[in-house]
């Protein structure tokens, strides 16, 4: 346990050095909100509410959901494969301490300064310049956390899906772009999933990604209620043990196809 | 001559590379397509619940994002300059670029550009036959013309204005996360101008122009007259703004003192 806290810490104090990048970063979520809020704005043109949602929930929805990214979001896939491709990956394997357990805390590392630096100051920012409700609910806020640290799980777990698959392709630009595309659609950070078709919805359904942004971003803008919330919960706890099988069985695929191409 | 003849030399190495990972570029370029879909989705996704935005119909609105696909991809084909002040000033590799006898930025060009985005090209067009059929636009002789002029005059915008970005490394090497904002602002030019604000109006099109790549040339083609004095300044916004670009590149690159090794 000490050591993994240690990889936190260390990566923690690694972004603390850069944190100069990331006041632009607040900026760059701000404006893709604000473009997000102008473009909702012109769609609602008049009308109460869209899906049960009102324009004040629909601005909320996003500006959370891009901030919650912020906290869930990582490249580990992508150091993953550049380790791969460098030949890192087999000095990595031989130290004490399971590889992919180190990725995912230096993951949590950068999110948790994510969460302090970025999403935090970002939040009063967008919240000052649009009309979002932040809830005085504390409850919902209990909820929320404990929903983005699903988010961070599901997330990860995906990340070193498409991370380890570098094994096995040697150069996956590709499909991590694809995995970035296809986590923006249908995990509910542009839409709600509740504005898609209903057969959309239904196959949705049946996916992990609505547990990286859809789940959280409805706790907090109040659009789920009662048990709702409870069933989105479980929803999440489910998908982060169940991806612990594809992971587990993938990475020991991955171990004996080991083909150290550099180092 | 030599400039056309070196390009076909980098393209065919170009294609070489490539090819060595083929399921990684099959996996690319349908990752292009993927994302580009989304795009798609979300309009259409839209309009399910609205029938017109700000007085543009669902089919405008897909006509406009096929018109955006075209310059935006010839545009990203070429002109991968995103990370130049990392990759060029911060490594040094300027110095190997400036003993060559051919122009720093045609270099340059050359050595970052990816083919596989020109894909995005006939994505664009047939998103816009398909949006432009249901609107029953009526094509004239000279409309392909027009269009070429303007996906020129749109793609010279973009360029423009990355490349007057890139030119700060010359002045300043610390890292700015600038780059990936603009390819957020670009977005807005996506969407037709009126639902914004008039700052943000007045910024996309004589300071940021995006709306030259998108709204405004597409609105010759959807009729909407009103905006036809913006859609036929594409062109020239385009060679402005590309002109200023190439001048801050000649004028930076004299100030350029080797930083790496």
């Amino acid at each position: 346990m000490g050591k993994y806290l240690e990889m936190i810490r260390i990566r923690f104090l690694m972004m603390l050095a850069y944190r100069t990048n990331y006041y632009s970063g607040i900026l760059i979520y701000s404006i893709n909100i604000g473009a997000y809020y102008f473009l909702w704005s012109a769609i609602y043109g008049g009308k109460e509410n869209i899906q049960g949602l009102s324009i004040t929930q629909m601005t909320t929805y996003i500006a959370v959901g891009w901030m919650a990214r912020a906290f869930y979001f990582n490249n580990i896939d992508r150091e993953i494969a550049i380790e791969i491709k460098e030949g890192k990956v087999a000095v990595e394997m031989i130290r004490p301490y399971p590889y992919l357990n180190m990725k995912m805390m230096q993951g949590l590392g950068e999110g948790i300064f994510r969460l302090l630096f970025f999403s935090v100051p970002g939040m009063v920012i967008v919240s000052l310049v649009f009309p979002v409700d932040l809830s005085a609910n504390a409850e919902t806020w209990i909820y929320f956390f404990i929903s983005i640290i699903f988010s961070f799980i599901i997330n990860t777990q995906i990340n070193l899906l498409a991370g380890i698959a570098t094994f096995f392709l040697f150069n996956n630009d590709g499909l991590i772009r694809a995995k970035r595309v296809v986590i923006d659609l249908f995990s509910g950070l542009i839409l709600p999933l509740s504005f898609y078709p209903m057969w959309a919805q239904n196959v949705m359904g049946y996916l992990p990604f609505q547990g990286i942004s859809y789940i959280p971003s409805m706790i907090f803008t109040e659009g789920f209620k009662g048990s709702q919330v409870f069933e989105g919960l479980f929803n999440q706890a489910v998908w982060s043990v169940l991806l612990i099988i594809p992971v587990y069985v993938l990475w020991t695929l991955a171990k004996r196809q080991l083909v150290v191409q550099g180092g | 001559m030599d400039y056309i003849s070196i390009f076909f030399q980098y393209v065919g190495q170009y294609l070489k590379t490539r090819l060595t990972y083929r399921a990684d570029m099959v996996v690319e370029i349908f990752s292009d397509l993927l994302f580009q879909a989304v795009n798609l989705v979300f309009i259409l996704v839209v309009f399910g619940h609205t029938s017109l935005l700000a007085g543009w119909s669902k089919d405008e609105m897909i006509f406009i994002y096929g018109f955006f696909l075209v310059p935006f991809s010839i545009f990203a084909s070429f002109f991968n300059i995103w990370d130049f002040t990392d990759r060029y000033i911060v490594k040094g590799e300027m110095d190997r670029i400036l003993t060559r006898p051919v122009h720093s930025l045609f270099q340059i060009v050359l050595e970052r550009m990816e083919l596989e985005s020109l894909f995005g090209v006939i994505t664009g067009l047939v998103v816009m036959f398909y949006a432009g059929s249901n609107l029953g636009l009526e094509v004239s002789w000279y409309d392909p013309f027009i269009f070429i002029l303007l996906v020129i005059g749109g793609a010279l915008v973009y360029a423009g204005i990355f490349i007057s970005l890139a030119t700060i490394g010359f002045w300043s090497d610390s890292r700015t996360d600038i780059m990936p904002m603009m390819y957020n602002i670009g977005n807005y030019g996506r969407y037709p101008v009126d639902i914004y604000n008039k700052v943000i109006k007045y910024v996309l099109t004589w300071i940021l122009p995006f709306a030259f790549v998108g709204v405004y040339p597409s609105s010759y083609f959807l009729r909407r007259e009103e905006w036809y004095t913006y859609a036929f300044l594409t062109p020239v916004v385009g060679l402005v703004f590309f002109l200023i670009a190439v001048t801050l590149w000649n004028v930076g690159v004299t100030k350029y003192r080797g930083a790496g090794n």
